[in-house]
């Protein structure tokens, strides 16, 4: 059975409390590690981290609203040559927990002996954002915590996060709810999988139920309700970004042209993408290499030719790829040195791609990837027209 | 624009496609030289990029030939690339441009007249579509 309890939160801090919970897994050596993000020592910035026990568990901010890197990326690399032996609990948002069962399903990753623990998403802000909000001194976890709160929406928080349709992560162990909860007082703790039903008997915090009769504010169709209000202005707000996407892409190749010539190939999308997996990238082998005849070759064909070569068919190529498996991120908009608008581009096309095949990468480990299987009877008309 | 030839990159399955081309050469039968074949060992080992490049190389179109369903040499690859070039058509849409220029049709080995047919066919849409749009552009 699914277990929901409350974690108190004290002075409403929120950060300090839900540390105190991964503090106490560690303590009481329910994990024999954590993935958590820490703050830098400069505080403008956090990375993830592997901690084997509690000191520095002061700097963990696992609410922090920034993304540097995917750890879904992190986690693969640690697991991909041999799983854990002990459990080693790691602290993930939505995207990341959905990557992760893609990268699973890919056999670049393994679950075994991970704790995954959820946490409610509020959006992140860009890595610069987030520094600049530092400068000015503000915390922005508590910021952002203040917002959500008031109702209000931050129109400064990641493209990506904005329209995002999953808030709530999916397919963890445990997860840590603020969404429709009063997190000044209470943060809620539910367990989604047996795994963590029994961590949670390890602890003494108090049943939702039990919270319900002393603490109004505490019930859960509060948090559904607040869930799908929350859900359905994202839902409007990226159908709004498709439609606008739409208009854009009326104009054939000539937008797409104007959209990535900027593009100075240095692949950074495809290195941040938790979904590019492969060791080594068909755009990066000899294919692309060329004698100085060739080019001249080419630039005589058409007058000129852009240089770097090859960026769209890089784009359209890796989209090809990665389309059906993309969980809408949007690091790797995050890391375009030329603010090519890829979120938005990537968000539709996948949509589309994953509506035909009814697939939503992340949902089920069961599901098999698109690209890897098929049914007989399926697009007939492919191939007969 | 009347003296517009296409050119078409085939990718044809060894198996399949590649013999029923063989078989409609050998019967004689007549078809546009529009198409320049390339064998592969299977319709399943065309990944979307080799598709991709052809179209952003200037090639008017991509045809790929493979066995029927459930013919496939190797059990599933013609599937595969069902689904492949699906999601590739959908991504071409998606952004705006022509999906009518990539081709996918089953032609067993003994379908020399259908092969034949595909191509007047492919050859004649090409020509009421006209020139693929990449060439104008220095910037691809």
């Amino acid at each position: 059975m699914k277990k929901e309890v409350v974690i108190e939160v004290k002075d409403a801090r929120v950060k300090e409390a839900i540390n105190s919970f991964l503090e106490s897994l560690l303590e009481k050596n329910l994990v024999s590690a954590l993935l958590v993000p820490r703050e830098v020592p400069s505080k403008d910035n956090v990375v993830q981290s592997l901690m084997t026990n509690s000191n520095g568990l002061k700097e963990v901010n696992v609410i922090s609203p920034v993304l540097p890197v995917s750890s879904a990326r992190i986690i693969s690399e640690m697991t991909r040559l041999s799983s854990y032996k002990n459990p080693v609990g790691v602290v993930l948002r939505s995207c990341e927990i959905r990557a992760l069962i893609e990268l699973v399903k890919l056999k670049q990753a393994s679950l075994d002996n991970l704790l995954i623990i959820g946490v409610d998403c509020l959006g992140t802000y860009s890595v610069s954002d987030y520094q600049n909000l530092c400068k000015q001194g503000n915390s922005p976890s508590d910021e952002l915590l203040r917002k959500f709160k008031e109702g209000g929406e931050d129109t400064k928080l990641r493209k990506a996060c904005q329209v995002c349709e999953y808030p709530i992560p999916s397919n963890a162990d445990l997860v840590i709810g603020l969404i429709g909860v009063d997190f000044e007082k209470n943060i809620l703790l539910k367990s989604g999988t047996e795994k963590g039903e029994k961590i949670l008997e390890n602890f003494s915090f108090l049943p939702v139920r039990a919270c319900t009769q002393t603490g109004p504010e505490f019930n859960q169709s509060k948090r559904e309700e607040s869930v799908s209000k929350y859900l359905s202005k994202k839902i409007e707000k990226r159908d709004a970004l498709f439609s606008e996407m739409k208009e854009e892409t009326s104009g054939g190749w000539e937008n797409l042209l104007s959209v990535f010539s900027t593009c100075i190939n240095c692949h950074n999308c495809m290195r941040v993408c938790p979904l590019c997996y492969c060791r080594e990238c068909f755009f990066e082998s000899p294919t692309f290499e060329f004698g100085s005849e060739k080019y001249l070759l080419w630039a005589k064909r058409k007058g000129s030719i852009k240089m770097p070569r090859d960026t769209i068919l890089f784009h359209l190529g890796r989209m090809s790829h990665m389309a059906t498996s993309c969980v809408g991120c949007g690091l790797c908009e995050q890391a375009c040195p030329s603010n090519i608008p890829l979120l938005k581009i990537f968000k539709m096309v996948s949509y589309k791609v994953q509506q035909i095949f009814k697939y939503v990468p992340g949902r089920d480990l069961e599901e098999p990837l698109p690209l890897t299987t098929f049914k007989e009877d399926e697009l007939r008309s492919v191939g007969e027209e | 624009m009347a003296n517009f030839e296409p050119k078409i990159v085939g990718f044809l399955c060894n198996w399949c496609t590649y013999a029923g081309a063989d078989l409609a050469g050998t019967s004689r039968i007549q078809y546009p030289p529009n198409i320049r074949p390339i064998r592969v060992m299977c319709s399943g080992s065309v990944d979307s990029v080799y598709i991709l490049r052809a179209l952003l190389e200037g090639a008017d179109g991509v045809f790929i030939g493979g066995c029927h369903p459930g013919d496939c040499h190797y059990v599933s690859g013609n599937y595969k690339e069902r689904r492949r070039i699906t999601v590739l058509k959908s991504i071409l849409k998606s952004l705006g441009l022509d999906d009518g220029r990539v081709w996918i049709r089953w032609v067993s080995a003994s379908e020399g007249k259908r092969y034949a047919d595909s191509i007047s066919e492919m050859t004649s849409h090409l020509k009421r579509l006209g020139p693929n749009p990449v060439s104008k552009y220095w910037s691809l």
